[in-house]
């Protein structure tokens, strides 16, 4: 149980926004000495593990060219595009974006849009855009939780997903066998679910907007 | 055979250039915290494990010395272009992200099957890349320096995914995993269907919002509750258990500033200046899904 005590480290500090990059590094001390472990052997175990994941950080190659194309005025023109619908509202056009998001992750094509892809220079100012005004830090953080939960209740319907082949490893530990259609199946009701939720959501967002 | 090697060369040489141009403006903490990260993604393999935990450690001293500088005001915008070229450049990386997956997949020989999103991903940035200054006829260092400012504004949060996924493995070295298991295990009643189904539904998205990552849940509350009692002692199709079960991790993904890539990332790069304006916003609909999905899970196994 006292190895629970990083766990701890890691929750108090980020309610005391202490700088999270701190608050990892004394979360891992506190558990590795918990864990018995010398400080030694959890820089060691922490370092072997940063490289090994670094491909999480390999999305920040899309920085370069993102920059170029906001200054020479993409966002810009995403904001103009949507000015230029009538009757676009920021519902509307992330519902929009919901379905999208979940039918492309659904086949597979997760890494078709994302947060520095698609959502800051496109989803985000469009959003914004159909906002008016009325909230835009809202419109934007909207923007990106809607891309979230659009990749997260698609993509297990796809059969080759990560997730998927772990369920499958998992049962297979336990003497369960079953084929990864028959998971990704069962992802599909909780899809719907997802779709009607937060698109009814957005759907009210509109409406309190409008009657501001 | 192209592999992770060329995507992290590419990756290091990007951060460089950010350091160096760091450099260039006076940003002392900025650019060795880029050169740092460049270091990592060019020779990390042989730095040893003691090297890259010291590097991590630098990382984190910069940060938390406070001393990282935000955006710079306004970059001087470059002569506006027509919509169209914009917008079907910025469709070059999502579409040679999607048609390299798809065609890496069937050339193993040329690249490496398990990497092929990631090398397609990168090989769609440095496409577009080479595109957009053709088209727009920017020097290549005019994306650099923009892809700087926009590295400032994420700023420390950058490497928090990186570091997360770290503590994740240490966490697991030291068996937090089985007692986070053996606690959601006691203290939630499972002597019923219904006490099962929500000690499984809530455990998989209390275990993923102290880890970050539904993948770590899913083995301990699959083995502890969802399949002994759920599957063993009720008799569910083990299919719905397990899939609603990790889409019940999900929802605590989504509530959870551990999962920085998804929560925190975004909301420094939206510029928000709420650290949790992302979680906020999505934290009723993750709500009302682990809700939907602890009821799936009983109507399964009622």
């Amino acid at each position: 149980m006292l190895v629970l005590g990083g766990v701890g480290v890691v929750a108090l500090g980020f309610v005391l926004r202490f700088n999270p990059l701190l608050v990892v590094v004394a979360a891992a001390l506190a558990t590795g000495l918990a864990a018995g472990l010398s400080p030694l052997r959890v820089l060691d175990a922490f370092g072997h593990a940063f490289n090994e994941a670094r491909y999480v950080s390999v999305v920040y190659l899309v920085l370069p060219v993102i920059g170029l194309l906001e200054a020479r005025g993409l966002q810009a023109r995403a904001r103009s595009l949507v000015a230029g619908l009538r009757g676009l509202t920021p519902g509307r056009l992330l519902t929009g974006y919901l379905l999208f998001r979940q039918l492309t992750a659904a086949l597979g094509l997760t890494s078709i849009a994302g947060h520095p892809q698609t959502v800051r220079p496109l989803v985000a100012p469009m959003a914004e855009a159909a906002d008016a005004g009325h909230d835009p830090e809202g419109a934007r953080a909207m923007a990106a939780a809607t891309d979230n939960i659009g990749l997260f209740f698609g993509e297990d319907i796809f059969l080759a997903i990560g997730s998927i082949l772990l369920m499958k490893g998992v049962l297979d530990g336990l003497g369960i066998h079953l084929e990864p259609f028959q998971l990704s199946v069962w992802a599909i009701p909780s899809a719907v679910a997802a779709f009607l939720i937060h698109g009814g959501r957005l759907w009210l967002r509109d409406r309190r907007r409008r009657s501001k | 055979m192209i592999g992770l090697g060329a995507v992290y060369l590419a990756a290091g040489a990007t951060f460089a250039a950010f350091a160096i141009l760091g450099l260039g403006r006076r940003r002392w903490p900025n650019a060795l915290f880029h050169a740092l990260i460049a270091l990592s993604f060019l020779a990390g393999d042989r730095l040893g494990d003691r090297g890259n935990g010291l590097l991590a450690l630098a990382l984190a001293a910069i940060a938390a010395s406070g001393r990282m500088r935000g955006p710079r005001p306004a970059p001087e915008a470059g002569p506006q272009a027509p919509a169209p070229r914009l917008f079907a450049l910025a469709l070059v990386v999502p579409l040679t992200a999607v048609a390299g997956t798809l065609a890496f997949k069937a050339l193993p020989a040329l690249v490496d099957p398990k990497q092929a999103t990631l090398v397609a991903l990168a090989l769609g940035a440095v496409l577009a890349l080479l595109l957009g200054c053709l088209v727009l006829r920017a020097s290549p260092i005019e994306p650099m320096r923009a892809g700087a400012g926009l590295a400032d504004a994420v700023g420390w949060a950058i490497v928090l995914p990186q570091m997360l996924a770290s503590l994740g493995a240490v966490f697991a070295l030291a068996g937090v995993g089985a007692a986070v298991g053996g606690l959601m295990g006691g203290l939630i009643p499972a002597d019923s269907v219904l006490g099962a189904a929500v000690a499984y539904g809530l455990g998989m998205a209390l275990f993923t919002i102290v880890m970050g990552n539904a993948f770590a849940a899913f083995p301990v509350m699959a083995v502890a509750v969802g399949v002994p009692l759920l599957v063993g002692r009720y008799g569910a199709d083990p299919a719905p258990v397990a899939a609603v079960g990790m889409l019940a991790g999900f929802c605590g993904t989504l509530l959870t500033p551990m999962a920085a890539n998804f929560n925190l990332v975004p909301a420094a790069l939206l510029e928000l200046r709420d650290r949790y304006g992302v979680i906020r916003a999505q934290a009723p609909t993750a709500l009302l899904m682990l809700l939907f999905n602890i009821v799936l899970l009983w109507w399964v196994a009622r």
